[in-house]
């Protein structure tokens, strides 16, 4: 079932906290709204809940308007971050919760609460109590009682933030592969953690200060982000203040040769690079600058440069013998690497 | 061990050893040694059953009407935003400060004989008496009894349910229930050791209430607490009025431990 947000406007007290979102997540897609805390990605998701009203927009579920309809006629299931498992009820009672508040027959009831369970990795644990549960088991018991009343729309608000990091990857594979069981279900898909995102997400909603800021596939914004938010946001970039001049753009009293052809010449903006696309010695669009930094981070090594005024960030594989701080250094990029946006904060 | 000393004394010099007194004074008929005779005497007597069953049902129903009320109100102050909850989760405190009497005191005065509402009603109509009698039967005493105790339920429960994570509520509804069964299936349960805690204050606390059916007047209602009041200053029989004061420090005594076995069963 799709979700279509049309736009949708919320506000506390004057307070915009959601600026008039337009998006829509088509049915079985997973989308996800990545974005920093406050940046109106959780009350998007509440919007479409039922626990905020919208000041104007609305709000569709598979085409019907349901801006005026209470949490409990909208059918979604949803998992929010702290599991908010029932603690006096048993697992399976938690998982049957829903059903049985939708008056469905007891043999269905328990037959679809022990397929949940069965679908979570969690039926052995049906007769525990929530406390007696580890946080990531916890979580697959929120999952399953979503699951159980067999929405169309899921809405997960920061499932795996309470997790540790090892747990929460394990989740994220358990995630993708519900997802490919159950391939008709539309997922909305709140963090502010863009591995998650990227290797949940059929799309990617950046959101930032109540605005929707970009909206494309994992891909589509890795490599040609549409703006300074998205590109530092999704993956990490150098954002590099630059006039544009012809046939490249100049950086640093450096001439740096990429696809100007969107540009102004004279223009200012900004050149965004990817720090594992930056290489070091010579090459192509040589930049000469005084290493700054330099971390040990396992497999690679990531170099902070100082390249006139601004600092360069290069993620190189592991060096043998890395340069020292203060030692000056080249650093090259090719010209497909790297993408021109329009200026923004980074020219200060 | 030094430092325990004087707490240990205080409590012995002015609680247990009056607390002795009375019980040494039950078992000593007036000029006699050491004997059950106040006891079987007491318990013989109709004006002592009496008194204990409208002790206990009095109490029952005072805390049966508590809960109820205490736990509609507590709901409605924490989970319906209005305007003013929070200075209305402040009033109770303050009421629970109010010395029991006042609340009779005001109940009077709205209710009572010559009362505002029959004042305005004999007003009104013309005629010779209102409407409004019931405050010296038993049913004055238990209004009395449950408008002033309300506010000792309402706390512990007001403290539960701001410690209830309201995430589980909406998960409740974004699952299908609807406010009643969320009441009932998620908010209810959490709330039962506040409410057994309050509950069982309260039990204890109308089992001894003594100003609230004192003024009220009501002349039909003895309670233990009226029934000890009026052996020792009205008839100066002190072995009998020990006796029941013994019988009323029992059943609180024994309601409390039974309260704290079954809360420490329900895991509280």
């Amino acid at each position: 079932m799709s979700i279509r947000f049309d736009s949708v406007t919320v506000a506390y007290d004057g307070d915009l906290v959601l600026d008039s979102l337009d998006l829509t997540v088509e049915p079985g897609e997973v989308m996800a709204l990545l974005g920093p805390s406050g940046s109106g990605k959780t009350t998007a998701l509440r919007a479409v809940a039922g626990f905020v009203r919208p000041a104007s927009g609305r709000v569709f579920l598979g085409g019907r308007d349901v801006t005026d309809l209470p949490p409990y006629r909208r059918g979604i299931g949803m998992v929010v971050q702290q599991y908010a498992l029932f603690p006096h009820m048993r697992v399976d009672e938690n998982v049957a919760f829903g059903l049985k508040a939708r008056g469905t027959a007891r043999s269905e009831v328990r037959r679809r609460v022990g397929e949940a369970l069965e679908m979570t990795g969690m039926a052995g644990w049906a007769r525990r109590h929530p406390r007696e549960l580890s946080g990531g088991q916890q979580q697959r018991v929120a999952i399953a009682r979503a699951l159980a009343i067999r929405p169309d729309v899921l809405l997960l608000d920061e499932p795996l933030s309470a997790l540790d990091a090892q747990l929460r990857s394990g989740m994220l594979t358990e995630l993708a592969r519900l997802h490919r069981e159950l391939p008709e279900v539309s997922m909305l898909y709140v963090t502010h953690d863009q591995i998650e995102a990227l290797t949940l997400a059929d799309r990617i909603a950046v959101m930032d200060r109540a605005r929707l800021q970009a909206c494309g596939t994992p891909q589509e914004l890795y490599r040609a982000p549409a703006n300074e938010f998205t590109a530092s946001f999704v993956g990490g970039a150098n954002l590099l203040p630059v006039t544009v001049g012809s046939g490249g753009v100049e950086f640093a009293g450096a001439l740096v040769k990429v696809d100007t052809a969107e540009a102004v010449a004279g223009a200012r903006a900004t050149l965004c690079v990817r720090p594992h696309l930056v290489g070091l010695g010579a090459g192509p669009n040589q930049l000469t600058g005084v290493v700054r930094e330099i971390q040990w981070r396992g497999a690679t090594h990531r170099l902070y440069v100082k390249v006139g005024e601004h600092d360069v960030m290069a993620d190189v594989s592991e060096l043998r013998n890395p340069p020292r701080r203060g030692e000056e250094v080249t650093l090259h990029l090719a010209p497909d690497d790297a993408v021109l946006l329009p200026a923004g904060v980074s020219h200060g | 061990m030094v430092w325990a000393l004087p707490p240990v004394a205080l409590l012995t010099l002015f609680f247990l050893y009056p607390l002795a007194l009375v019980v040494q004074q039950s078992f000593r008929p007036d000029g006699g040694g050491p004997s059950i005779q106040p006891y079987t005497e007491v318990f013989a007597s109709q004006a002592f059953r009496q008194a204990l069953w409208t002790t206990v049902w009095l109490a029952l129903a005072s805390t049966a009407g508590c809960l109820a009320l205490g736990f509609l109100l507590a709901l409605v102050i924490a989970f319906v935003p209005f305007p003013g909850a929070k200075a209305v989760a402040r009033f109770v405190d303050v009421f629970l400060s109010f010395p029991s009497f006042l609340i009779t005191l005001a109940l009077l005065f709205v209710y009572g004989g010559v009362g505002m509402a029959n004042g305005a009603w004999t007003g009104l109509t013309g005629a010779a008496q209102g409407p409004f009698q019931f405050l010296n039967t038993p049913w004055g005493v238990l209004l009395a009894e449950i408008t002033y105790f309300t506010p000792f339920v309402m706390r512990p429960l007001l403290a539960a349910f701001s410690q209830l994570d309201t995430a589980q509520l909406e998960a409740a509804g974004s699952l299908g229930a609807r406010a009643p069964r969320i009441v009932r299936t998620v908010i209810l349960p959490e709330a039962l050791p506040a409410l057994a805690a309050g509950g069982s204050l309260v039990l204890v606390l109308c089992l001894n209430e003594f100003g609230i059916v004192l003024f009220t007047g009501a002349k039909g209602v003895t309670t233990l607490p009226m029934l000890v009041y009026g052996k020792a200053i009205l008839e100066s029989d002190y072995p009998g009025a020990c006796v029941v004061a013994v019988v009323n420090v029992l059943i609180s005594v024994g309601l409390y431990g039974l309260y704290r076995v079954v809360s420490r069963r329900a895991g509280a």
